[in-house]
């Protein structure tokens, strides 16, 4: 079988305390181990990777790349593909898009930037087939998928009743239906009156007819999500996103969860981490910047990332990631229905919708961050912002909420931001002037180092989603995927931006399961990734009630009940992790 | 043997109930609309393509399959630019392997799409569209427009699954609790069931719908709409007044729209339309994709490349522009030189000219029954029928996938499916086309 040895790499791996330190790693079979035998070390590959940056391989826990409205973006968006092509090569097929690319493309990409794992943030139940059939046509990326579940009509219903036990059972059966990962929650209430064209604006706010409040919605599902012993917390999207003022409604759902006891009960094998890999946290906030805004209207709008920079900081029970905005197109997608109208009543752009029976929504909406607007700027401040305040990195993710705030081709931009005080200057002095005068950013003067980088974007995007059992590190055990950067540590000038945005953008190599798979931006190989799901056990005869109700329900449904389900064949290499041991969720019901 | 919750592989409902025994006498296929029912017969069909078959002289004769898959190959490795087109009665599954073969030839493939809601996915690409799964509409809706479609005709259980009939959770009494409105030149079967029928002149789809929003945006139109819809103002009015003051809407657009004058800039109305709705109420709009998976093509090639049809790879990466790589514009324009057909019989629905054009240049076709392009192909490999003989995936019209599973095999030893033959041609041409470089 194969070795590989990393040779005099700077390493950087967070999980396990590791800044720097010049270390080799090895890894065997695809897994990382502590040392090779004589004759392993002989038959290995290896990699000189003196005066390199080495990190574990990237991890997105927030994007959206497979599914109905990310597809739904493709076929109403030509223009958006016409610029931006891949030819195909002896081993890669063509592709096309640039905010929203073809899922070859998207994979390519993803790996020539050195990362090696996303994860789709958003999968509607009943359009489940349509999320594993791209997932499944995705190369290289080992992948899972959340499910929407913040207005679904039987969670809403036994909710209503009261019934966490039968939510938990619900939501077990659903996610080894669906073959999903977590639990998404988005515009909780709310959605469901987008079926009669409404919303819900505040936390208390029952809506039509299953008369249940946000606060019912995050709180029971939060609590589910803990009986079950998910490995990530609750993802939430929280109401009124996109207004000006909506940081409050945002802080005081976070503050639903505090009080519940994170507990993760993944049956699963954990690799060798110094530091607790298993996440610490009972609520996710999605893409904090959209959740953030300050004033009262776009005439007085201002960061309001304060408020949440505040409450994050005084809390230990959150994690954000936080939506940057790296100026330029977009496509705006999300289940949140109603917030996509709002959109389009400000923008007037063409404008896509589906919402799903019983279940859900989602909207889609072309859109251009410019540098000349107001109101992009600020939330360009604010997604900087919010990372840069909050004090311990372990409570932030960087992402760009792909392809809401912007491309996640635009991710080494966004880390140069924050690793360069002369480069948010830089921007701010090109941009519209309220990005400084309306938000905090121009006080800043942390500059975040490659550690924390490695925080933000290996070791706590695995730890908070609790792929860190094999993921996000390089522990013993752990994924062989590695990153090597074209940057040495020892000469490093965040000054310099220009070139570090360059080194982060195509690294020197990314290497998946111990195989050298893209160098320099160019894919050397292509290897199928896995897809990780969750089979949580719940107690049986509750589960059995819940499916006789369900039974009752499903003629609301146009699918029938036996067509349903995620079949097995739509895995190409799943890897299932079983959660919530059958004698420990008994205990939990008595 | 009864076999349960079957998806019927005929039109774009993808009705996922039904239910079909195997007797003596023959099949019974229960719960089928009539043109289901027909399907499910064709398993034992006398007009089945029971082997492969090959043109010599002048004259389809039977051949051994590798025979007919070689000559295939030969066909496809040695054009220089194919057509591959991919009918809709097929999977996603089968349709990827037939984009992949586009791809590595560096030909256009192009489906059903093209001829049928092309116009409207056009016009999504120009407005966005505002829709909805097909249960929304039966819980929720109370008022219901077929514009330019007929599904009583085309879509027999449409009505009764989806939209009009069933008794949905907040339309518990069915019919009772929806207004239908038609629009149609015609008095069709669907209009004569309808509460209002809007019967519009021909082809004036755009400045109805243009009117219909002059009017929702307080504004009068023009006088002369009148004359060229040959709608009373009146009575657009009084349609609008329905729109607006329904709970839940839905607008069922159909190839009247797609294929009268105007094409694409209908949809686009429609869509904008609709999309102004929704600031009095809830409103949604949604194609009734009439065959089977026509709506799966668009999806598949959509994530696979990025664009919904047309796509051409002869630089090595997908490009799409309809009028020109497009089916019909490329058979009329001479600009393929071999064409390989899956699930779709082309002579017997494109022009003359194109039709012509494939008789001249060298033709693979894959079906179930013989038809007139199977009649003019040089090579005709036998098909499999989805849904009865394979498993596989069929995207229903509201985008929704479908997972279907077969109730008896396929009749070939030498294939299990559309997937598997067009996965075969592959590698035969593959094999050719290293060998040659």
């Amino acid at each position: 079988m194969s070795s590989l040895i990393i040779k005099n790499g700077c390493l950087f791996d967070p999980l396990n305390g590791i800044d720097g330190e010049v270390k080799d790693i090895f890894i065997r079979d695809g897994r990382v181990v502590t040392d090779l035998s004589g004759t392993q070390r002989r038959g290995a590959q290896v990699i000189d990777a003196a005066k390199k940056t080495v990190m574990p391989g990237g991890v997105d826990s927030h994007s959206h790349v497979a599914g109905a409205k990310v597809n739904a973006g493709r076929l109403m968006r030509p223009e958006d593909h016409i610029r931006t092509v891949r030819a195909r090569t002896a081993i890669t097929h063509g592709g096309s898009g640039y905010t929203i690319p073809s899922v070859y493309k998207q994979g390519y990409d993803y790996a020539g930037m050195g990362y090696t794992t996303v994860f789709e943030a958003a999968m509607p139940p009943l359009e489940a087939r349509h999320t594993h059939e791209e997932m499944g046509a995705t190369p290289v990326l080992d992948m899972g998928a959340y499910m929407v579940l913040g207005n679904n009509w039987f969670v809403m219903r036994y909710l209503k009743d009261g019934d966490i036990d039968r939510t938990a059972a619900y939501i077990a059966w659903m996610m080894r239906t669906h073959k999903a990962y977590g639990i998404k929650c988005v515009n909780p209430a709310g959605v469901e009156n987008w079926g009669w064209a409404k919303n819900v604006n505040s936390l208390d706010e029952p809506n039509i007819h299953f008369d249940i409040t946000p606060r019912e919605v995050i709180r029971g599902l939060a609590e589910a999500n803990e009986l079950l012993g998910l490995p990530m917390s609750l993802h939430l999207h929280t109401n009124n996103l996109g207004h000006p003022g909506n940081w409050e409604i945002t802080r005081e759902s976070l503050k639903i969860t505090a009080g519940l006891a994170p507990s993760s009960r993944a049956q699963v094998p954990w690799a060798e981490t110094r530091l607790d890999s298993r996440r610490q946290q009972t609520v996710y906030l999605a893409h904090a910047q959209f959740c953030s805004f300050g004033g009262t209207s776009w005439r007085d709008f201002q960061s309001g990332a304060q408020g949440v920079i505040d409450y994050v900081n005084s809390a230990e029970h959150v994690v954000i990631d936080n939506g940057a905005v790296p100026f330029g197109p977009a496509t705006a997608m999300t289940g949140d229905g109603p917030a996509i109208h709002d959109l389009y009543m400000l923008s007037g752009q063409k404008w896509s919708n589906t919402d799903v029976e019983l279940e859900c929504g989602s909207g889609v909406i072309p859109f251009v961050y410019a540098k000349s607007s107001p109101i992009s700027s600020i939330q360009w401040a604010m997604g900087l912002e919010l990372l840069l305040r909050i004090k311990d990195p372990w409570k932030t993710i960087m992402t760009t909420d792909h392809p809401n705030g912007g491309v996640f081709t635009e991710y080494p931009q966004v880390m140069t931001w924050l690793m360069s005080r002369k480069a948010r200057d830089q921007t701010a002095s090109e941009c519209h002037k309220w990005a400084y005068d309306r938000s905090s950013l121009g006080e800043v003067d942390r500059e975040m180092d490659l550690f924390e980088m490695a925080v933000l974007t290996r070791a706590n995007p695995a730890r908070t989603i609790g792929i860190s059992f094999r993921k996000g590190h390089l522990g013993a055990g752990a994924d062989g995927d590695v990153t090597i950067y074209d940057i040495d540590p020892s000469t490093l000038d965040p000054a310099h931006h220009q070139n570090l945005a360059s080194a982060l953008a195509r690294p020197y190599c990314t290497i998946k399961d111990g195989a050298v798979i893209a160098r320099r931006g160019e894919v050397l190989a292509v290897p199928e990734g896995r897809r990780f799901y969750c089979q949580p056990f719940s107690d049986q005869e509750e589960e059995k009630e819940m499916l006789s109700d369900l039974k009752e329900w499903f003629k609301y449904y146009t699918v029938g009940f036996a067509n349903y389900p995620v079949p097995d064949k739509y895995l190409k290499r799943p890897a299932p992790i079983a959660v919530n041991r059958p004698l420990e969720a008994l205990a939990r019901r008595r | 043997m009864m076999f349960r919750n079957l998806v019927c592989p005929v039109c774009g409902a993808s009705c996922d109930d039904i239910q079909v025994e195997m007797t003596a006498e023959g099949i019974v296929a229960k719960n089928a609309c009539k043109m289901g029912n027909a399907k499910f017969q064709e398993l034992a069909s006398p007009h089945r393509i029971r082997q492969p078959l090959i043109c010599q002289g002048g004259e389809m004769l039977p051949s051994g399959w590798e025979e007919a898959l070689d000559r295939a190959a030969d066909i496809l490795a040695s054009s220089s630019r194919p057509l591959i087109f991919i009918g809709s009665e097929t999977s996603c599954e089968a349709m990827e392997v037939g984009l992949h073969l586009g791809e590595y030839l560096g030909g256009v493939v192009d489906s059903n799409s093209t001829v049928c809601h092309g116009p409207t996915a056009m016009g999504i690409q120009e407005a966005g569209r505002v829709g909805a799964t097909a249960g929304q509409s039966k819980n929720r809706a109370d008022l219901t427009v077929y514009w330019g479609s007929n599904p009583l005709e085309s879509m027999p259980r449409h009505m009764s699954r989806y939209a009009v009939y069933p008794r949905g959770y907040w339309t518990r009494r069915g019919r009772f609790d929806r207004t239908v409105i038609t629009v149609d030149p015609r008095r069709s079967l669907t209009a004569e069931n309808s509460d209002l029928h809007i019967q519009l002149n021909p082809n004036t789809d755009f400045e109805l719908l243009s009117a219909l929003l002059a009017l929702l945006h307080g504004q009068q139109p023009h006088p002369s709409a009148e004359e060229v819809t040959g709608v009373a103002i009146r009575q657009m009015e009084e349609m609008l007044e329905l729109m607006k003051g329904c709970n839940y809407g839905v607008i069922y657009a159909g190839l009247g729209m797609a294929s009268s004058y105007g094409k694409h800039r209908n949809a686009e109305m429609a869509f904008h339309l609709v999309q102004e709705l929704n600031n009095h109420t809830k409103f949604v709009i949604g194609a009734l994709r009439g065959h089977c998976n026509v709506a799966g093509f668009n999806q598949v090639a959509s994530y696979l490349y990025g664009y919904p049809f047309g796509l051409d790879f002869s630089r090595g990466y997908p490009r799409y522009n309809p009028g020109e790589f497009t089916a019909v514009d490329l058979l009329r324009e001479r600009d393929v030189d071999a064409a390989l057909v899956v699930c779709a019989d082309l002579v017997s629905h494109f022009p003359a000219d194109c039709a012509s054009y494939l008789g001249e240049i060298p033709m693979i076709c894959i079906d179930i029954a013989s038809c007139p392009t199977t009649m003019l192909s040089d090579v005709v490999l036998p098909g499999v029928i989805d849904a009865m003989e394979c498993d596989g995936t069929f995207y229903r019209l509201d985008d929704v996938p479908i997972y279907f599973q077969p109730f008896t095999a396929s009749p070939f030893p030498f294939t299990a499916s559309n997937q598997h033959t067009l996965q075969q041609l592959m590698e035969r041409v593959r094999g050719r086309k290293e060998a040659g470089s």
